[in-house]
């Protein structure tokens, strides 16, 4: 007996060990870190192949919006200069020498229009000024500032210099800054953009507006949806979730074509009101190319996302609760607010977020109906790359915008959690 | 949904009300769908029901836009409809161009999805996973991101790589595909493994099967409906997308979606409600087949739908 007791208090004094004799604690610990490996091995070719083609090109998108070489990396001499002298140096002869010499050798490489557009960004006017100084860059005799005036008494401006001063370096802040509608003076200072150029708080402001207007048409629209599904029998409701369906599953043109020719003027709405008498010929309801056609057909398009997560929210929700209330004597409509929609609060929210999420970067179906006033911030990032091509300040644009959507999807993980996103 | 006996009337005309608001809802989500497919089968360049359309007419209908779609493009369209009409469709119809397009992308980019998503969905359902949360939450993210902030970084991405230069035809696009639907197939595969009886692979070892035999006779079959769904999903969203293509894809890198939106921002014409319908009918067949595996998967764990 006593010998037992002094085997098993060795053991414990020991640790306890496998077959093999490795202390159990040990063994625990080696077969967690083998399983924890095993499990990671699975995901790492999908996170390495996700890092290169999703994380990586966003990076570059994020170094694009403040590094933008078109002036530094083709007029050396002139940003060595600007780096040598501080803001506030009047530019002398050596500096008007340097700009001159590298305008001509731009002008030689064929990419003075490059210098040109990327002063035009800060300074609109400006691009003409290098490309004609280019064509001319050859002839200039010293003293190469008379020789330049002569060309454009541009040249003399203050704000040229120091706009070239600030784009003399690769990496600037300054498309972040028109993102915001801010830019900078002469002096460097951040001061508001002018009055006319003021568009893209706008845009923001209007994609938000226009956002949340759908989210809360969206939810109007799918809760007594939701609802009507979640207390019917499941083999009714399956037969009316193909209703919600089929529309989540048609391609995203073929929904907006199919609204272009609804709310065209001479379209079946339009024909339809005026074959009932409800408006006349002439005076047919203008439903697209404006802000209408936006929100009409995003919050189709969108609708099924709400009602999915507020019918998996709704569907175990027991009606006794309800009944319980109204037998209490709850009116219906208290039974309701009190009881029912608190319960289902959980669905609203993460059909909300997701609504909000998808509206916030919606691109196609705003730029085929939406017209001059329906346009998103997503349309105007789309302009500048594939118009404008600024891509710089589309890369700004982009980086705000993704700030925005990072924000709002770090809170619905918060909130409701990556693992309950569910599809049909 | 039955109303009790001792409803008031009040309850009773809010009950029909509730109704009506209903179907009027439902009938908001489907109508938009359904109206393309009598409007492509228009005589008439219009995008509205014609009087001969009201009243049954046959002449009122008519297979014009789809005949059109087979011979855009074409050079000799109105010769006679031979052997050498059909090679003359299929080596320069723009409409089958982009459709084989579409399903070369499609199908490349739902293989790549479908395969790495699964294996990570595996390791992501496992208990064991250490930071599950935040992979997952970076994985799933290509849904959240806006497509046109995606497309911009894939842009700057692809021409600093010179992807172009590759020469492997269609690469850039693929992999940008993949990258879409990626999502859709881990959510839908753990979805399936979160029901999983993981008791089931373990009794499969002890009966002395090795990892490889339980995984592709236990596992695989059991989780199958799900794999194939999130497949349907990753395609679904590939044959659908346009602004990648818009983006990144070459000038003989051209999809259906991209062909539709040339031909809705140029001169819309009842051609692209054909193509519409066709899409429609794609879209009602990918639904059946999603909702038989729901169905089956539900079957197989057990799970009966009521």
């Amino acid at each position: 007996m006593v010998a037992i007791d002094a085997e098993v208090s060795e053991d414990i004094r020991g640790g306890l060990t496998t077959a093999d004799g490795k202390p159990l604690k040990q063994a625990l610990a080696h077969a967690q870190a083998r399983a924890r490996r095993k499990a990671l091995l699975l995901v790492v070719p999908l996170l390495a192949f996700i890092l290169i083609t999703f994380v990586m090109p966003i990076g570059q998108l994020l170094f694009r919006s403040i590094h933008n070489d078109g002036f530094s990396a083709n007029m050396p001499q002139i940003s060595a200069w600007f780096d040598e002298t501080s803001a506030g140096d009047a530019p002398d002869e050596t500096a008007y020498a340097a700009l001159v010499a590298d305008i001509a050798a731009s002008a030689e490489a064929r990419t003075i229009g490059v210098v040109g557009t990327r002063v035009n960004y800060e300074m609109s006017g400006t691009r003409s000024l290098f490309t004609a100084a280019g064509r001319r860059a050859e002839d200039l005799q010293p003293p190469y500032r008379e020789a330049l005036l002569e060309l454009n008494a541009k040249w003399g401006d203050p704000q040229l210099w120091g706009v070239m001063r600030s784009v003399s370096s690769a990496y600037s802040a300054n498309f972040y800054l028109a993102a915001l509608d801010l830019a900078r003076d002469a002096n460097g200072d951040i001061i508001r953009a002018p009055e006319d150029r003021r568009i893209y708080g706008m845009l923001f402001m209007r994609t938000l507006w226009l956002s949340a207007l759908i989210t809360g048409l969206c939810l109007i629209l799918a809760y007594p949806v939701a609802h009507l599904l979640a207390v019917l029998p499941l083999a009714k409701s399956n037969l009316l979730m193909i209703l919600v369906l089929l529309p989540f599953w048609t391609s995203l043109l073929v929904r907006t074509t199919s609204w272009m020719v609804m709310l065209q003027e001479q379209g079946v709405i339009n024909n339809t009101l005026v074959a009932l008498g409800l408006v006349g010929n002439e005076s047919r309801i203008q439903m697209m190319y404006n802000q209408a056609g936006t929100i009409i057909a995003m919050t189709h398009i969108l609708l099924p996302f709400m009602i999915l997560p507020l019918y998996s929210v709704m569907r175990p929700i027991n009606p006794s609760y309800v009944r319980a209330a109204r037998s209490l004597g709850a009116t219906s409509w208290t039974a309701f607010r009190r009881v029912y929609l608190p319960q289902t609060l959980p669905g609203i929210g993460a059909g909300a977020l997701l609504v909000f999420i998808l509206s916030v970067g919606y691109y196609i179906t705003p730029a085929l109906v939406g017209g001059a006033s329906g346009q998103l911030i997503s349309n105007l990032i789309a302009y500048h790359m594939q118009d404008s091509l600024n891509w710089s300040l589309a890369a700004a644009l982009a980086a705000l915008l993704l700030a925005g959507v990072l924000i709002l999807y770090w809170l619905y993980d918060r909130l409701i959690g990556i693992d309950n996103l569910k599809l049909g | 949904m039955a109303l009790p006996i001792y409803a008031s009337p009040l309850e009773r005309v809010w009950h029909w009300t509730y109704k009506a608001i209903c179907a009027a809802i439902f009938i908001f989500l489907i109508a938009p769908i359904l109206i393309v497919i009598p409007l492509s089968f228009n005589a008439e360049p219009y995008f509205t029901f014609t009087e001969k359309m009201l009243s049954f007419d046959p002449e009122g209908y008519s297979l014009r836009w789809y005949d059109m779609l087979l011979t855009f493009g074409m050079q000799a369209p109105d010769a006679p409809r031979d052997w050498s009409w059909w090679r003359d469709v299929l080596a320069n119809a723009i409409w089958f161009d982009v459709a084989w397009n579409s399903i070369i992308i499609g199908f490349f980019s739902t293989i790549l999805a479908t395969g790495l998503g699964t294996l990570a969905a595996l390791g992501l359902s496992r208990s064991e996973m250490p930071w599950r949360r935040s992979i997952m939450a970076v994985l799933i993210s290509p849904m959240i991101v806006p497509i046109i902030i995606t497309a911009t970084g894939l842009f700057f991405f692809y021409s600093k790589i010179e992807i172009q230069k590759w020469g492997v035809p269609y690469l850039g696009i693929i992999l940008a595909h993949a990258t879409l639907g990626i999502p859709f197939v881990i959510i839908t595969v753990t979805a399936t493994l979160s029901g999983f009886d993981h008791s089931l692979s373990r009794a499969a070892a002890s009966l002395g099967a090795n990892p490889r035999t339980t995984f592709f006779k236990v596992i695989m079959p059991l989780i199958l409906p799900g794999v194939v769904s999130g497949a349907l999903f990753a395609f679904v969203t590939s044959f659908d997308e346009v602004v990648m293509v818009l983006f990144i894809a070459g000038h003989d890198e051209q999809t259906i979606p991209r062909q539709m939106w040339n031909g809705i921002r140029e001169q819309i014409s009842p051609a692209i409600l054909a193509v519409a319908t066709i899409l429609v009918v794609v879209s009602i067949a990918l639904l059946a087949t999603v909702e038989i595996l729901r169905r089956r998967s539900e079957k197989l764990r057990g799970v009966t739908a009521g």
